[in-house]
């Protein structure tokens, strides 16, 4: 918040002379990145989704979104992004509060960031894999029956790599909580509940939901883990995309998996515009 | 070719990757070999016999093959021997993907030198792609049953098996019948090759049970009753059976084509790996070649194809064999004594008629799947 002024302020140097206002060249590499890596293929898939398995137009994949295997996929993907997000984002914040509160060069420190950025990444057939050898059914150490519950069994599963990801984004927000804001809250005889809810908690709020969208962003497109977790029911979008492009059994339709996408793409739309406003209203009032 | 065994595979996927983009611009198209195009050739005698078409393939010196795992019916072992006899550089391009990605693949690559020049496909992906496939006749055409090739050559069947239950028989005892399996004895453990919306081995699965229940190849229904109340008993393990999950022991007992239920593909000793087929329900499944008709390399497609279809000792139809697989002229060789007896003995023993499906069958059995299978196991 303090780094959004201190750029307001620094933005606007003072020009010498009167040249063509050449400050958008600096903007082409990041629109060309855009452009190739996000919009292309957003384009190419809400294209491709309007087309037929023998060429032509048709809105059948779109119609065909209104089944119940894909309308159930649709609610599996949003119940299991939801709860893998909730918890990991207040787990999460959590932890990285207790990892900020401790000695900034500490040993615990190194050792809780190098570990989530480990456990970050760990994910795909590997965990689920690690998961169903120790707890599963037939697990070495215990066989736990949640395991196989959907959505809670595999979004504990989506945690482990969850929560490590929240630590390693929410910890800088922390960091930048100053000291003194607490004094000052205290000297003006506020309790740590009021601090938390007037001073902290409202500062770190965006910060907070822009994290917890990440998580949900992160689980939405998440397949591996949970394709090796359950190969028969298909629980999530991506489960689905994957079938409508491999079956080999004649059940195979590519421009059902663009259609699969587009409804993906919606929700993350919408996600993102209720994300949006939010933050606009946050920013409103911190301004 | 189907979904088969992820794990492990992902490096090997990435490495033959890396070794066939490495290549990739090394090897020309359209065969110039003494003038002829091999890429219209319908047969080694029409391009001026084998030893023209060994002579064109050494030239290109390089095939593409894809979706062919290493322990899938000896297919590492084929590879190097191939690699071994002409020194042709064999690219191994993804190996766990299904029939339908094979397709794809050559649909996207199709025009540069990555695309895959063979394939090896299941009968419903063979049937709906012979708009992509050359015309070829191995030199062995003849010993080849009629009902396993397409008349014109554009599909040839290969290797098949019959469905078959895997199973610790320390743990389980003797299985004698599938009915066994929805014992309580059985909880958790029963588990498919993939889930058969999408992969064929696991549609035979289905089928097999269908059959086991009194069923025809004509309906599936009876074999996803079977699997619901598989599901009910809770017996059904909905992981994806692999070698590791059978090493883990997670999932001990596997429906899966014979060649692939073996003890040394899934890794476990011979005393704790047994292997049943169900006297009335005997279901065999056989795979297809084709021949990509744009391929990079044609002249090495089709000496591959007379590789496979050899029945030399060290042949394609040998290898398969010593990889559990039945190969296509088991009848012809087995009389002209060209089989490998050893191997042909060790092969699972079969009773009763066996069923094979056809296109229309298949079609009917994936229809009522999409439709009924979620709902039977959820």
């Amino acid at each position: 918040m303090t780094t959004a002024t201190a750029t307001q302020a620094g933005a606007q140097p003072v020009r010498a002379g009167r040249r063509p206002p050449l400050a958008w060249i600096g903007t082409l590499p990041f629109l060309a990145y855009t452009g190739i890596f996000l919009l292309l293929p957003t384009g190419i898939v809400i294209w491709n989704a309007f087309k037929g398995t023998s060429g032509g137009w048709t809105l059948s994949n779109i119609t065909a979104l209104n089944t119940a295997p894909v309308r159930s996929a649709f609610k599996g993907s949003l119940e299991l992004c939801v709860i893998s997000s909730v918890i990991g984002a207040i787990l999460g914040a959590i932890l990285a509060y207790a990892v900020a509160s401790g000695n900034p060069d500490g040993m615990i420190r190194r050792l809780y960031l190098a570990g989530s950025g480990v456990l970050a990444q760990f994910g795909g057939v590997t965990l689920a894999f690690a998961f169903l050898a120790t707890i599963g059914p037939a697990g070495l150490l215990l066989h736990a029956s949640w395991y196989s519950s959907f959505p809670w069994g595999i979004g504990l599963i989506y945690c482990y790599f969850q929560i490590p990801l929240m630590v390693l984004v929410f910890l800088p927000a922390i960091d930048g909580l100053k000291i003194q804001w607490r004094e000052a809250a205290e000297n003006l005889g506020g309790s740590t509940w009021h601090y938390w809810r007037y001073v902290g908690g409202p500062l770190l709020m965006p910060a907070f939901t822009g994290a917890a969208l990440l998580l949900f962003a992160n689980a939405l497109s998440a397949f591996a883990t949970i394709e090796a977790w359950e190969n028969q029911i298909n629980y999530v979008v991506p489960q689905s995309i994957s079938g409508s492009l491999i079956s080999e059994v004649g059940l195979a339709n590519v421009h059902q998996g663009d259609a699969l996408a587009l409804g993906l793409i919606v929700v993350v739309v919408i996600v993102m515009t209720g994300y949006f406003l939010l933050q606009r209203r946050a920013a409103r009032w911190q301004g | 070719m189907r979904t088969p065994y992820r794990l492990g595979l992902a490096g090997l996927t990435a490495l033959t990757l890396v070794s066939a983009v490495g290549c990739g611009s090394t090897s020309s198209s359209s065969s110039s070999s003494g003038g002829y195009n091999w890429s219209k050739a319908t047969s080694a005698a029409s391009g001026g016999g084998l030893s023209a078409l060994v002579t064109a393939a050494k030239k290109e010196g390089t095939l593409n093959v894809i979706a062919l795992p290493a322990d899938w019916a000896n297919y590492g072992t084929i590879i190097k021997d191939f690699t071994a006899k002409y020194g042709i550089k064999v690219n191994s391009i993804a190996p766990s993907d299904s029939s339908a990605q094979e397709v794809t693949q050559i649909q996207q690559k199709n025009g540069t030198s990555l695309a895959a020049d063979v394939l090896d496909v299941g009968g419903s992906v063979a049937t709906a792609s012979t708009s992509l496939f050359a015309p070829y006749e191995v030199a062995t055409w003849s010993s080849i049953p009629a009902g396993l090739k397409n008349p014109n050559g554009l599909y040839t069947g290969d290797y098949g098996g019959y469905m078959s239950v895997g199973y610790n028989p320390a743990k389980f005892g003797t299985i004698t019948s599938l009915s066994q399996l929805l014992g309580s004895k059985f909880k958790n453990d029963v588990a498919l090759n993939g889930n058969p919306t999408e992969a064929n081995a696991a549609l035979n699965g289905v089928m097999m049970a269908s059959l086991a229940q009194g069923g025809t190849a004509g309906n599936i229904a009876d074999g996803v009753n079977f699997f619901h109340q598989l599901k009910v008993a809770g017996n059904f393990n909905t992981t994806q059976a692999t070698p590791a999950t059978i090493k883990a022991g997670t999932t001990p007992v596997v429906f899966n084509w014979d060649y692939l239920n073996t003890a040394s593909v899934v890794g476990q000793p011979a005393s704790d790996w047994k292997v049943f087929i169900p006297s009335n329900a005997t279901l065999g499944g056989f795979y297809y070649q084709a021949i990509n008709k744009d391929a990079p390399h044609p002249a090495a497609a089709r000496l591959w194809e007379e590789f496979l279809f050899s029945q030399a000792a060290v042949g394609g139809q040998n290898l398969w064999l010593a990889g559990g697989a039945r190969p296509s002229e088991q009848v012809a060789m087995t009389s002209n004594g060209t089989i490998n007896k050893a191997d042909a003995a060790a092969l699972p023993p079969v009773v009763g008629t066996p069923v094979f499906l056809t296109q229309p069958q298949a079609t009917a059995a994936a229809t009522y799947l999409a439709a009924n299978w979620p709902k039977a196991i959820s």
